[in-house]
């Protein structure tokens, strides 16, 4: 296989520009006769299927959920970076390109990365003039928080519902284009397959979640923004529904998966409580700006927290870390976390939790500002534990939240499937193998509103596409095999449940592909999944028909595929003898306890090639260019 | 001190699909806890029906974090349960006490027709929305997001209202199915900002009527939506609607319909 | 259904400042009565008035009764109040008592066919003889009361209706509705009331 990153020649400054001057257009008049379709309807999906249709393409756009205002993007809480330097204090595009690099470890595409930086400009404004409620100073002007891993007031925020309000945004925009009649929405319809005719991308598969009717759909290219995989740890702040499905079924289809392991863990959810937990609850990072994290300083200490006096506290993030303190990227703070709790010193009945601590900031600065700040995610954490946070210090503990890896992509966002793009978290464009807070959303928009609307012209402009309709022997090839796919999961009609499947599946993951990994676990655990794959398939008990709405079944086509997709972030994990952002491996670490990496030797990132079921995936390897952010040990301290 | 684990009767209401007769079944939810929330509470009990070779309850959820405003049904005549503020994948058990019996039925509403068990289909929210709930922006054709500058008590009127999830507990307890709240609060919030002036007529005049198109009910503003309403979103953005509404109405020209290609 | 059930909110005000003359004296009321028939083009306007005011709050209610129940066909099991008032939650039945109550208030007090001792002239004695029956004056009352409850959800609402709420000056709005709800309830109930209690002295025996 062969990776053409398209990456533009010259000045990184001056390369989008470039590019863009350079692509293709397609005559306003004949977009309405080109088909597009776009699966997602999160930022990235919607926004793209939005501008797309405003474009004049005759777009199709689909969603799992039962109105495109659902995706998962609905639950970010925290906020959205863009280099607009409002706040004089330094910022520049240059400066976020910069910090996302190095908060990415060295492990993402330059070029990308700048252009994200400068689209994150264009996304604010397009965001407010859409009517998007962003929080504004009692001046007027647009007011700014602090995020993890960066020293400038960089993050754009509605109050802890950011993600909320981005989202609705792009979907108003959809649903414009809706009644303006150049989006057609297909709402509870999931993609089970990708149809490659002559080598292109020419339309998918999908089930009516309503119906279960199996459905073609055909288009001149295909547009995948599903989101991140991190369900695969059945435990994960992602919404229930999230899935590989779409992605992992491109990826069987032809599309190489970047760079799978690289998984991000939050290091401010709400600690597990019990073995009924069915999701892991996100407390914003941005509590950490006025939070201060600790835990006991001597190991088994069952105090309560207000018991605790000052000097036998360990505030360990700002002991390590004292430029960055309780600021620290994501990675860093989660695996410090894990840190302290292996020492024994961690907090909660189940010892895996550490003290995210509010007394300072509620003295400081009164609890009225705070209950400004945070009320709703107080309020959340009280809801869910039935403890006060105002009085008592929340309990915290890390969890798997995002996922860097996807579907490989060009600079053009174009996957290994010519006339297949992919969009948002389902790329594993610009965070390399760490995400900055509050960069998944400006990366979603930026694909969708300000990158695809060129790429695809170009594709679209340069490609000759033949007509394809349904009725091609390629739409019935994969409508079979999804028929008989869904035939088999309903027959097998064995004793287990399809969550029980993804709860064990989970807890391998989470054991050995999670906060640390190392050679021994990850072996072991490729051998574990591989016999849990064979049992599900031998034993999962799929209950009702196909005919109708049957949650099950949905549940267990996305734990068949993260039975497959498991595997190959461990074999990724594996590969990968080195540590960096979020891939921690622990034979590879300093003496402090730092991730090590390996520039000579894993500079790249590792697309994987499906070879076949149960045969071993092919490596390849895009080079990484660092020519403007030098590789250096990244250093917090 | 209320035990740790506690056995509750459910009633659930069952329907095999849109078309087929539905009917309450009993159920019995043993050894609950009181840190689970309701949903993980059903996803025990699903688990236990599918072991026993009967169809889980079908219910709608995604985030459980009370944000994408996917889960809901009543409780007990409630919807979204008895906690105010909060819906019902947040809703803990604590909340309940041994051997409370608990009647689970979905939301009922002409424009919400039933799909399955406790599953809505509540796609006219989308049509209200398409209907004028936007402001209408080339990508790409926007000032600099300072260009306009917002007070900050618009800002926050419109936040407030923006921050419904669209979960249709409104509708669901309103005596009249109405949509009001929902409705008010897309027109309240995008009506509040200087950026959604131009359209403001139009998409009251828009939205109003796909209100009726629906079928939803009318407004006798009776307030059991607001006390629903899990992001209690207050009865004046109805109020805020109805401003709007008779403004644009008396104002109007006619041209309003021209909506679509 | 604002404007309509404004217009009467109105009219209720007007009627009972007229009626409350009735502790002036004979004179006053009588006066006053002769004066409104004096000048029959305003009379019969306002009485057509308030007959279309009357008749197309009722039609905007029968309109507003057919959409609702359409809007929800199937009525839940189990179903708990929350926040409503029950003066809200019982316009469907506050309003046709009242509308009921208006036709034999006519009979009575206006046409008289309902009235054992009517004089044309008299609306005093009208109106001390007709309380002095206890029943009248029970159901005067009683309708009273639910005239009271309709205006204390209907003022509310009509505000809200006309795109008027808040959150400073509509409580102190909804206070002022109710307090005025309970005096006109206090005011239109103190004539049946005085009148049985004779409190009220009759102007002059008839047969
Ligand atoms: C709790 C939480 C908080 C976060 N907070 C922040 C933050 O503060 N700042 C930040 O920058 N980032 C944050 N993130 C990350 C960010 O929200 C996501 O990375 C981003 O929203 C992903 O957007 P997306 O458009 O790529 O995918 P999604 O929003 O996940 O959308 C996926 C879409 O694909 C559809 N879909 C999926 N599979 C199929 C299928 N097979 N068929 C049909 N449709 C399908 C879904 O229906 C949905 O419409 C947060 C994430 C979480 C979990
Ligand atoms: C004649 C019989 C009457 C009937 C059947 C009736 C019925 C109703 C109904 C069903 C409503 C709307 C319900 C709601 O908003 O919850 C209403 C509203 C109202 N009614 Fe009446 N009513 C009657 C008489 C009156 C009278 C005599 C008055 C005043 C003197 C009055 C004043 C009002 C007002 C002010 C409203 C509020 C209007 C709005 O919100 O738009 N009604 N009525
Ligand atoms: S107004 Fe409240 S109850 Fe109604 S849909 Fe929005 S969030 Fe749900
Ligand atoms: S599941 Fe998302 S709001 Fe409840």
């Amino acid at each position: 296989m062969k990776l053409d990153s398209r990456i533009p020649s010259g000045p990184i400054e001056q390369a989008w520009d470039k590019s863009r001057f350079d692509m293709k257009l397609v005559n306003p008049a004949n977009k309405r006769k080109f088909s597009v379709i776009v699966v997602g309807s999160g930022l990235a999906g919607g926004s793209a299927a939005a501008s797309l249709g405003e474009l004049g393409y005759n777009v199709k756009c689909f969603c799992f959920q039962d109105s495109p205002r659902r995706a998962h993007s609905i639950a970010a809480q925290g906020g959205i970076n863009a280099a607009k330097n409002y706040q004089n204090d330094g910022d520049s595009i240059y400066r976020l390109f910069y910090d996302t690099v190095k908060g990415g470890d060295f492990r993402a595409r330059e070029y990308n990365v700048y252009r994200l930086a400068q689209n994150s400009v264009n996304i604010i404004d397009q965001c407010v003039a859409q009517g998007v409620p962003f929080a504004r100073e009692y001046g007027g002007a647009l007011a700014n928080r602090s995020f993890g891993g960066a020293q400038v007031s960089r993050t754009f925020y509605a109050r802890g519902q950011t993600g909320q309000q981005l989202l609705l945004g792009a979907y108003q925009a959809l649903e414009a284009q809706v009644d303006a009649g150049s989006v057609k929405m297909y709402t509870r319809t999931e993609m089970l397959d990708l149809v490659i005719i002559n080598g292109k991308a020419r339309g998918i598969v999908t089930r009516n979640l309503v119906t279960g009717q199996i459905e073609s759909h055909a288009a001149d290219a295909v547009i995948l923004a599903t989101g991140g995989y991190g369900n695969v740890f059945y435990l994960s702040t992602n919404a229930k529904g999230s899935n590989c499905t779409a992605i992992w079924r491109a990826h069987k289809r032809g599309a190489a998966f970047a760079n799978p392991c690289f998984t991000q863990i939050h290091p401010t959810c709400i600690p597990v409580s019990g073995d009924y937990q069915s999701k892991l609850t996100l407390m914003s990072e941005s509590l950490r700006n006025d939070g201060r994290i600790w835990v006991p300083l001597k190991g088994g200490d069952k105090r309560a927290p207000s018991q605790i006096p000052e000097n036998e506290r360990d505030y360990y993030l700002e002991r390590r870390y004292p430029s960055f303190g309780n600021l620290v990227p994501r990675d860093v703070a989660s695996r410090a976390a894990k840190a302290v709790c292996d020492e024994g010193r961690g907090v909660g009945e189940t010892g895996l939790g550490v003290y995210l601590d509010f007394a300072d900031s509620i003295n400081r600065l009164g609890r009225s500002a705070i209950e400004e700040r945070y009320g709703n995610l107080f309020e959340m954490y009280n809801r869910i534990t039935g403890e006060d946070p105002y009085t008592a210090p929340m309990r915290i503990y890390p969890a798997i939240h995002y996922t860097m890896g996807g579907l490989w992509v060009d600079y053009q966002l174009m996957s290994t499937i010519p006339g297949m793009f992919v969009l948002g978290e389902a790329n594993f464009s610009d965070h390399g193998a760490n995400r900055l807070g509050a960069s998944a959303l400006m990366q979603g928009l930026s694909d969708g509103y300000f990158v695809i609307p060129y790429t695809l012209g170009n594709y679209l402009a340069s490609n000759k596409l033949e007509k394809v309709d349904t009725s091609a022997p390629e739409f019935a090839a994969v409508t079979k095999e999804v028929n008989d796919l869904v035939a088999q999961m309903l027959s097998i009609k064995g004793k287990r449940t399809v969550s029980s499947y993804h709860r064990e599946l989970g807890k391998i993951m989470w054991d050995n592909c999670g906060m640390g990994r190392n050679a021994a676990g990850l072996s072991n655990a490729i051998t574990q999944i591989q016999g849990l794959r064979h049992e599900f398939w031998n034993n999962v008990n799929v209950p009702g028909s196909g005919e109708d709405l049957n949650q099950q079944l949905e549940n267990a086509g996305r734990v068949a595929d993260f039975l497959e997709l498991g595997e190959l972030m461990c074999r990724d994990a594996l590969h990968r003898n080195e540590s960096c952002g979020g891939h921690f491996r622990e034979e590879y670490q300093t003496e402090e306890g730092e991730a090590m990496r390996d520039d000579e030797n894993f500079q790249y990132a590792a697309a994987w090639e499906y070879a076949g079921q149960d045969t071993e995936p092919i490596l390849n390897k895009e080079p990484l260019a660092f020519d403007y952010v030098h590789p250096a040990q990244r250093s917090y301290k | 001190m209320k035990p740790a684990s506690m056995n509750l009767t459910l009633h659930v209401w069952r329907q095999a699909n849109a078309a087929a007769p539905g009917r309450m079944e009993r159920y019995d939810a043993p050894n609950v806890s009181e840190d689970m929330s309701f949903l993980e509470m059903l996803d025990v009990v699903n688990e236990q029906l599918i072991s026993d070779g009967k169809e889980p309850i079908a219910f709608e959820h995604d985030c459980r974090e009370g944000i994408c405003g996917s889960c809901g049904f009543m409780v007990n005549g409630v919807a979204h349960g008895p906690q105010k503020g909060t819906t019902i994948c947040q809703l803990h058990m604590r909340h309940f006490k041994d051997g409370e019996e608990l009647f689970l039925e979905p939301w009922r509403a002409t424009a919400f027709p039933v799909l399955k068990d406790l599953v809505v289909d509540r796609a006219a929210f989308d049509r209200i929305i398409a209907a004028g709930g936007y402001v209408s922006v080339r990508t790409g054709s926007a000032p600099d997001g300072n260009a306009i500058s917002v007070p900050k008590e618009a800002a926050d009127i419109a936040m407030d209202a923006a921050a419904c999830i669209g979960c249709g507990a409104c509708v669901a307890a309103c005596p009249n199915a109405a949509a009001a709240l929902f409705t008010g609060a897309k027109i309240s919030h995008l009506g509040t900002l200087p950026q959604g002036q131009a359209e403001r007529s139009r998409r009251a005049l828009r939205m109003v009527e796909q209100l009726s198109l629906e079928q939803f009910g009318s407004c006798t503003n009776i307030g059991e939506c607001v006390a629903a309403c899990p992001k209690q979103i207050p009865l004046e953005m109805i109020a805020r609607m109805n401003r709007d509404h008779l403004k644009a109405a008396w104002t109007s020209r006619g041209e309003h319909r021209s909506g679509g290609e | 259904m604002a404007a309509t059930g404004a217009a009467l909110y109105l009219f209720v005000t007007v009627h009972l400042l007229g009626n409350l003359q009735v502790f002036l004296g004979p004179d006053a009321i009588n006066h006053y009565a002769a004066a409104l028939k004096s000048v029959p083009e305003i009379l019969w306007g306002a009485r057509l008035g308030l007959l279309a005011c009357v008749g197309l709050h009722i039609l905007t209610t029968v309109q507003l009764a057919r959409i609702n129940n359409k809007a929800r066909p199937t009525a839940y099991a189990k179903k708990a109040n929350s926040a409503s008032t029950a003066a809200s939650r019982t316009m469907y039945l506050s309003g046709p008592t009242i509308a009921a109550f208006i036709v034999y208030h006519l009979l009575h007090l206006t046409v008289g066919s309902a009235h054992p001792q009517f004089s044309e002239t008299d609306v005093y004695s009208n109106m001390v003889f007709g309380f002095r029956v206890w029943w009248v004056s029970a159901a005067y009352i009683i309708a009273m009361a639910l005239l009271c409850t309709h205006l204390r959800h209907g003022v509310q609402s009509m505000f809200q209706s006309l795109g008027f709420n808040h959150p400073k000056h509509s409580p102190r709005i909804q206070k002022f509705a109710n307090a005025v709800g309970i005096l006109y309830f206090a005011g239109f109930a103190s004539m049946p009331l005085a009148a049985l209690t004779g409190i009220l002295p009759p102007f002059f025996e008839r047969l």
